[in-house]
């Protein structure tokens, strides 16, 4: 059977997936805006499930295999659900330097979570990244997509519990 | 648009800056935005608005000021007064100050050596224009450039501009940018494509960050000047995903650029057409590489192949491809606008130009520098970066992430230029300096760097995959005290293997962090090393 190009249908009706249509659409199905689609995907559900995956495969008219060793070689990509809230911790050279591990450590202890995991709760993951570009004010870490430069224990361990907080005010996002 | 209009736009923008008595620049480039400098800009709109001082007073965001680690940084009347860690609550008596005495508690002296020793090309419009106001580039000679490389220059005369500026790659190796110019014109092919590797994969350097940041229009007229003189038609940044401001910013440069005509199709009323699309990346450091990233914007894994054939003959696509690094565009403007000679005056015999360093670690002054090539790293480090904080002593500075060297406090001295780094073993890399204090163990740093290289090795080569793992190994056991005289021999061996049977510059430069530090700092190595008591009248070599 050779799918119809862009006919597909999503695998549910979600409304989100109209925006991943809509993406798809204005790379004209090509198989080389499969990154593209699936930075869409991600950012819409939060991870690429396998249903989505195969969606896009269809879609793109790129082999379900292809679709699967790009989503799995790229770092940035994951294929778990994530957390509802999320804390990024900075590994980078110069956060390292100023001691990252220290603050992976903490959140490992209070938390019982190890980078990539995320807690029984749902409610936080952990992940660490290779610089943020923030190196003047290392160490650093995203709290839910906000960045928080000079960091020690006590101040992540604060933020954390900001963040965890069930009536937390929305925090301001950077912008992106 | 056609080139009267340009000179228009710059007029109108110039008459409405003149307009106001004073100017507030609120630096909102990533560094400062993590501390807050959204809400210092915020409230001082608010303060401004509350007195009615609109028309008398600018409050501007604009780019990176350099100096992050003393952010939100806030410049007043050109660089008047400079304020450093300024809070939304320092608004009022910012305001206030402006007719009278500068609020001392926030002062940040402009007379030190971090400000006076720098030499700004690529940095000119950081922390002076809005980068999201394509007028305000207009207006400091923004895409005068690109005009008179269309209107008054042919494709060649414009290559001859950037070869006699002596101009090398900022991606790290330092390959003339002029000659690379030169194979691309010549390759065979009606399409060509023009990449700009904005993927910045040092852990541990923002330099490219920040430009895109503070001045993103700058890149697109480098590339649109690239493209004419190469004869392609379509252009691509490839930007990390991990820069999301970085990202929005080139969105909307792109947008306004096309809406004036700027990029799209007959720019300046000539038969020059250039367009620019955005590719983001995905956490992948191989990806930098060039064939790597080409092999990503065709939505592939991004595994780089042998080369040759290099992409200025066979890249995206299998078409003719120019690829540069972000700082060389950035480079690209000024040596059109003030010629090749000009920028070649700077610098040292074989390194022309300014390098921009992204200063961190255990250093006073972290943040962003432009110096010219040539000067001494103990310039950098003690008189721009002001020394090293507390009691402590500097031991090594790191420059070139993980395919560069950590160079030993004996080279001071040194000049600061592609040649004489990579004598010392490390290499200038696209410009992250970690400085490290004694308290820092050395094999600690090696282990970090080669972990590094071990989790991003695409895995295509056996070299790389298998022996950047190995070699971590064994520098596990030497930090843990467990390694035997015949482990450093091994390690040796497995360095020099690794280096020359990779496959692309990712193995080939890995052990580069391992190597240095085993020349350089090998009583640390030693130190760490079991000799057993039968063993013990053998001396290690
Ligand atoms: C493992 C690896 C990573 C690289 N990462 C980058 C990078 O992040 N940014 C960059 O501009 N060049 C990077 N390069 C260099 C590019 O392959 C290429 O040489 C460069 O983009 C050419 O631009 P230039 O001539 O302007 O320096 C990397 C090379 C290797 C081998
Ligand atoms: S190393 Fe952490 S932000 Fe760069």
């Amino acid at each position: 059977m050779q799918p119809d190009t862009g006919k597909i249908a999503p695998p549910s009706d979600d409304r989100r997936w109209r925006l991943i249509g809509a993406s798809m659409r204005r790379h004209g199905y090509q198989s080389h805006a499969l990154i593209e689609i699936l930075h869409t995907v991600q950012e819409a559900f939060g991870c690429l499930d396998e249903d989505s995956l195969r969606y896009v495969a269809l879609s793109l008219r790129v082999p379900l295999s292809q679709v699967y060793g790009v989503a799995t070689f790229y770092q940035f990509f994951t294929l778990k659900p994530q957390g509802k809230h999320s804390c990024v911790v900075c590994l980078g050279t110069a956060c390292y330097i100023k001691g990252g591990t220290n603050i992976i450590t903490a959140i490992e202890d209070k938390f019982k979570l190890k980078p990539g995991g995320t807690t029984a709760d749902g409610q936080l993951s952990l992940l660490t990244a290779r610089c943020l570009g923030s190196c003047g004010l290392a160490p650093a870490a995203v709290f839910d997509g906000r960045v928080v430069g000079k960091l020690d224990n006590a101040e992540v361990l604060k933020q954390l519990t900001h963040l965890l907080k069930p009536q937390a005010a929305p925090t301001e996002e950077v912008p992106s | 648009m056609m080139p009267e209009e340009l000179q228009e736009i710059a007029t109108i923008e110039q008459v409405s800056e003149q307009q106001f008595q004073s100017r507030i620049y609120v630096c909102v480039a990533a560094g400062c935005l993590s501390s807050q400098s959204d809400q210092v800009k915020e409230a001082l709109d608010k303060e401004i608005a509350r007195r009615g001082l609109e028309k008398w007073c600018q409050v501007k965001g604009v780019g990176c000021m350099g100096l992050c680690a003393a952010g939100p940084l806030v410049s007043v009347n050109g660089g008047e007064y400079l304020y450093q860690s300024a809070t939304p609550a320092d608004a009022l008596d910012l305001v206030e100050s402006l007719n009278d005495t500068p609020v001392k508690r926030l002062l940040c002296a402009t007379n030190i050596p971090f400000f006076q020793r720098q030499k700004k090309i690529v940095l000119e419009n950081c922390g002076k224009i809005d980068p999201e106001r394509i007028e305000d580039y207009i207006a400091n000679e923004g895409y005068t450039a690109l005009l008179h490389a269309l209107t008054e220059m042919n494709p060649s005369a414009v290559i001859e501009q950037v070869v006699q500026s002596g101009l090398r790659g900022r991606g790290g190796a330092g390959f003339p940018t002029g000659l690379k110019w030169t194979t691309v014109a010549k390759a065979l092919g009606g399409q060509k494509y023009v990449i700009c590797n904005a993927d910045e994969g040092d852990p541990g350097a923002f330099m490219d960050r920040s430009v895109l940041e503070s001045d993103p229009h700058r890149i697109l007229e480098g590339m649109a000047i690239a493209a004419y003189a190469i004869g392609a038609n379509q252009g691509f940044i490839y930007v990390r995903a991990e820069y999301p401001l970085a990202i929005k910013r080139l969105k909307i440069a792109i947008r306004q650029a096309e809406r004036l005509g700027l990029l799209g199709s007959a720019i300046f009323g000539t038969r020059f057409n250039f367009h620019i699309d955005i590719r983001l990346g995905a956490g992948a450091f191989v990806c930098g590489e060039e064939t790597a990233l080409i092999a990503s914007i065709e939505g592939k894994r991004g595994t780089p192949r042998p080369r040759p054939p290099y992409p200025a003959e066979y890249g995206l696509w299998g078409l003719p491809t120019l690829i540069n690094n972000v700082e060389t565009f950035a480079n690209i403007t000024p040596i059109i606008r003030k010629g090749g000679a000009w920028f070649a005056e700077i610098g040292t015999e074989k390194s022309k130009g300014t390098k921009v360093f992204a200063l961190a670690g255990q250093i006073n002054n972290t943040g962003l520098i432009e110096v010219p090539m040539g000067i001494s790293l103990r310039d950098i480090i003690f008189e721009i970066g002001g020394g090293i904080p507390g009691d402590h002593s500097l031991k090594a500075i790191q420059t070139g992430g993980p395919s560069g060297g950590c160079i030993p406090n004996s080279y001071l001295d040194m000049s600061v230029d592609y040649d004489s780094l990579a004598q010392v073993g490390s290499i200038m890399g696209s410009g992250g300096m970690i400085v490290i204090d004694e308290t820092s163990s050395l094999i600690d740093v090696a282990k970090f760097f080669i972990e590094f290289c071990m989790t991003e090795s695409c895995g295509k080569c056996v070299p790389c995959r298998v022996g950047t793992k190995q070699i971590y190994q064994i520098l596990t056991k030497i930090a843990d005290g467990m390694a035997k005289p015949d482990d450093l021999t091994l390690l040796e061996e497995l360095c020099e293997l690794v280096r020359n049977t990779s496959l692309c510059g990712l193995g080939q430069s890995a052990t580069n962090p391992v190597m240095s530090t085993l020349r350089y700092f090998r009583e640390d190595y030693l130190a760490h090393i079991r000799v057993d008591e039968q063993e013990s009248s053998e001396v290690p070599e």
